[in-house]
């Protein structure tokens, strides 16, 4: 092979240092402060007193050749061509001049890129690839992203929450993104057995891994029609596709069963109250495309009852903690189902070991 | 148009409303890409039968590299033939996720010349996704990415492409230089990203202060997020000017402070520092007035992973407090310790959180050497089953009960 001598391997990523503003090389770890100007924009300033403006707009994760290149050129415009992407896929351009903040604000408005996602708003969705991509995905992504944004945009340009919000979505229990630690987390899940394919098993999967594979050990071996493969012992699968991701021959995607579950109350930050796991709100939604307009509603609801009942500072699973279970579930009007009691490992732990009730 | 394929009429309901459509970035790519033409009529076709039309992966890369490439192949290619193969690469980000204009046009350039043109700004673990191409063309784009200066990211059981929030390249919370710690480590430990040596993936995050905007406690087999030991740097001209401008010092301040460390008076603002747990709240209110000690650092923490196998973890205390200047050093033992270990004893497809569960987190501090501390814990066990040392037990027998104690 003739360009071998030129390939290039583990170069590792690029040096970040040469793509940094000359204001943030200049001041880099002597900030002082910062400000939020309006939602979307905020202003650092140095020790050396420079000041660094930012302006976030929020785009889908999915996106296309002239959409990057449309950044590329507002960033040249206003940016001195500095520009950067957030955790949760927004993109935020970084200025020297605050001249520059109207003029940019108006052409991403005009492009149809809202700029916000700061302080108590409702930031970006982070979410997984769906059936864009994935072949174990329950549900889309994309699609129920863009639907439930569409409805919550207002939350992303303004900053009237009682606290941040952060919603995630994942298209089966892989949970590709942190949705298990979000205020609402929207996940697709499966609800059948996995059917096995008997005559690819043999070619495509070693019984013994795929035996291992299960969690709760519902797959044993069986001869069928004299040869060797699995069977599944329904009562004991909990839908976690673990099998499939192991061997091919184990699919469980069922338009009719598969849908979307939501959960509520999980943070990452340490901020005030300790990082902790999302918990059910919703056992069940049924795929229901292009706009899931079941979905949106939940979401929307559960927003719009925490906007009103919590406290200042509090996050959806500070505000829960405080009322109680109970009375979310009674202010939400979502409907509690044995399927909200934990029966995995260390179910106990959810379980109420006190008498401390709200009546 | 009057070929039925190119007809998306579900799809078109998600170009409506006020928020950017992923559906119209399809399209623009398609009026010259044949495969994100074919992307769509497939997801239409996903949308009208609610099911995946991608098949179970398939392995594919790129020459020497273990990782890096999504292998995905249609299960109707005779309908989408352009989409029959359809790979993703991931490429590693810089650290923060920083860019020039320049760099992304051509980053454009070569996606133009070799794939969809269609991408993910950035992936969940962080890379950019280029979304779908040709198994032929993956060599040819990944050796255009390397002259450019990027390389592939990690997939499969290898160190994943670390990620880190902004620190102090823009934020004044910053404990540690977490963009430098990330690059640092990426490049250390090429090898392991590249060439899958470990039973399952393992991620570090890096976050600069405990806000932890990279969600490392919940998604990182190594938390690092930064902290200081010192007392918070106050600033009571400026704490007093929030007060005339109207914050509530008391209410806003004080009553939401998780140990219930500080006192307002009304004119001054106690902070009892030994008893403040550094959870952030004031200083994201007040962030003229008060800022993060002098003494700066990092708390290690160790686990986090979502539920696939056995159960959701976050990640846990490992190293309470490790000096901003010593993390590099420090961070490159353990590993090395740690991945020692989880190589010998992992499970197929086991986190390292997993096998601490699996071990119990004594025998794992054992393993690596590590002293156990009160910080790692929120409570002492509450259940007497305790798996005493034979060592342990028998110099207590012969009258040495400090052997037990140790
Ligand atoms: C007002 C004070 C705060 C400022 C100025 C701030 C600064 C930042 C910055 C610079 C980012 C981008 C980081 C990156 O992409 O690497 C970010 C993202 C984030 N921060 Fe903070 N942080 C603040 C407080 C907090 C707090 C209190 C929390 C949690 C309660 C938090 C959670 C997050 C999350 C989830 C993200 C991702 C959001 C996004 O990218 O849109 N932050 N923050
Ligand atoms: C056992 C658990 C998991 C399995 C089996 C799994 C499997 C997969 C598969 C099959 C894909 C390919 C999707 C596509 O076709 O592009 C994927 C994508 C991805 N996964 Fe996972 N995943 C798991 C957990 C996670 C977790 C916990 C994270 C992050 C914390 C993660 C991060 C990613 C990322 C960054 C991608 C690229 C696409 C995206 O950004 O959504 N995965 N994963
Ligand atoms: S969450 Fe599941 S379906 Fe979605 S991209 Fe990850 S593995 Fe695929
Ligand atoms: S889906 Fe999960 S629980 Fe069900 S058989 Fe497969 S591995 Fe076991
Ligand atoms: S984690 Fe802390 S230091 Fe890093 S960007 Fe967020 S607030 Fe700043
Ligand atoms: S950082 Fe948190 S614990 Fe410490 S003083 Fe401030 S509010 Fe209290």
């Amino acid at each position: 092979m003739a360009t071998q001598a030129e390939r290039l391997t583990d170069i590792g990523p690029p040096d970040f240092r040469q793509f940094l503003h000359p204001l943030i090389k200049k001041n880099y770890g002597q900030w002082r402060y910062h400000e939020i100007l309006a939602p979307g924009v905020l202003c650092h300033v140095a020790e050396s007193g420079d000041r660094l403006y930012t302006v976030r707009a929020g785009w889908p994760r999915l996106v296309g050749l002239a959409s990057v290149r449309l950044m590329a050129d507002l960033a040249e415009k206003y940016s001195s061509g500095y520009l950067r992407f957030t955790s949760r896929n927004n993109v935020e351009f970084l200025l020297a001049d605050p001249q520059n903040i109207e003029p940019l604000k108006q052409e991403l408005a005009a492009a149809g890129f809202p700029v916000g996602g700061t302080q108590n708003s409702i930031s970006n969705i982070v979410h997984t690839q769906g059936w864009v991509h994935c072949h174990s995905s329950a549900t889309d992504a994309s699609g129920i992203v863009k639907a439930v944004m569409d409805r919550l945009c207002d939350q992303f340009t303004e900053q009237k929450l009682p606290g941040k919000l952060r919603i995630a979505l994942a298209c089966c229990l892989n949970m590709c993104g942190a949705v298990h630690c979000s205020d609402i987390a929207i996940l697709g899940i499966h609800r059948r057995a996995p059917r096995v394919q008997h005559d690819t098993l043999r070619k495509l999967c070693e019984i013994p891994n795929v035996i291992s594979s299960c969690p709760t050990g519902a797959i044993r071996s069986a001869t069928v029609d004299g040869q060797p493969s699995v069977e599944v012992i329904e009562e004991q699968c909990m839908f976690c596709a673990n099998c499939y991701t192991v061997c091919p021959s184990m699919p469980l995607n069922d338009p009719e069963n598969d849908g979307l579950s939501i959960w509520v109350g999980g943070k990452v930050s340490n901020a005030r109250s300790a990082p902790r796991f999302s918990k059910l709100a919703i056992p069940f939604i049924p795929n229901n495309p292009p706009r899931w307009p079941e979905v949106v509603e939940a979401v929307a609801n559960i927003v719009d009852v925490y906007a009103r009942n919590a406290r200042k500072f509090e996050r959806v699973g500070d505000w829960i903690e405080r009322i109680g279970w109970p009375r979310f579930f009674e202010l939400t009007g979502i409907p509690f189902t044995r399927y909200h009691i934990d029966d995995f490992r260390y179910a106990g732990q959810t379980y109420a070991r006190s008498t401390h009730i709200r009546y | 148009m009057p070929d039925d394929n190119k007809k998306t009429p579900l799809l078109d309901e998600l170009e409506k409303g006020p928020w950017p459509s992923f559906v119209k970035e399809i399209k623009s790519a398609a009026e010259s890409e044949p495969m994100a033409a074919d992307l769509l009529g497939q997801l239409e076709l996903s949308y009208q039968e609610k099911i995946s039309h991608w098949k179970h992966g398939g392995i594919v890369g790129v020459m020497g590299y273990g990782g890096g490439v999504i292998g995905r192949y249609s299960d109707v290619p005779e309908k989408f033939p352009n989409v029959a193969h359809f790979h993703t690469m991931r490429v590693n980000m810089p650290s923060g996720w920083f860019y020039t204009s320049e760099v992304l046009r051509k980053i454009c350039d070569i996606w133009e010349r070799h794939g969809s043109g269609l991408f993910n700004f950035h992936g969940s673990t962080g890379d950019i996704i280029l979304l779908g191409t040709r198994t032929d063309q993956l060599e040819p784009t990944f050796q255009e990415l390397t002259h450019l200066g990027f390389d592939l990211g990690g997939s499969g059981s290898v160190m994943r492409s670390p990620s880190a929030c902004v620190g102090q390249a823009r934020c004044e919370w910053a404990c540690y230089d977490t963009m430098d710690l990330c690059n640092e480590i990426t490049h250390t430990y090429q090898d392991e990203l590249h060439r899958p040596p470990f039973p399952y993936k393992f991620k570090f995050k890096f976050s600069g202060c405990p806000n932890d905007c990279v969600a490392s406690i919940a998604r990182a087999d190594l938390s690092i997020i930064g902290t200081w030991k010192d007392d918070i740097q106050q600033d009571n001209a400026a704490i007093a000017e929030y007060a005339a401008a109207g914050v509530d010092i008391q209410k806003d301040v004080c009553d939401h402070c998780p140990t219930k460390c500080m006192e307002w008076d009304g004119k001054k603002l106690k902070i009892q520092n030994r008893e403040c747990v550094r959870c952030m709240h004031c200083i994201n209110v007040l962030p003229k007035a008060l800022r993060p000690g002098k003494e700066k650092g990092a708390v290690v923490l160790i686990g986090a992973k979502a539920p696939i196998l056995q159960g959701a973890l976050l990640s846990s205390v490992l190293i309470p407090f490790v000096p901003a200047d010593e993390l590099l050093e420090t961070l490159k033992e353990l590993v090395s310790r740690i991945w020692d270990f989880w190589g010998e004893y992992g499970n197929n497809r086991e986190r390292v959180g997993e096998l601490i569960q699996r071990v119990g987190m004594a025998t794992f501090l054992d393993a690596i050497g590590l002293d156990p501390v009160p910080e790692m814990i929120s409570a002492p066990r509450d259940n007497p089953y305790i798996f005493f040392k034979k060592e342990d037990a028998e110099a207590a027998g012969d009258g040495n009960g400090a052997a037990a104690q140790r």
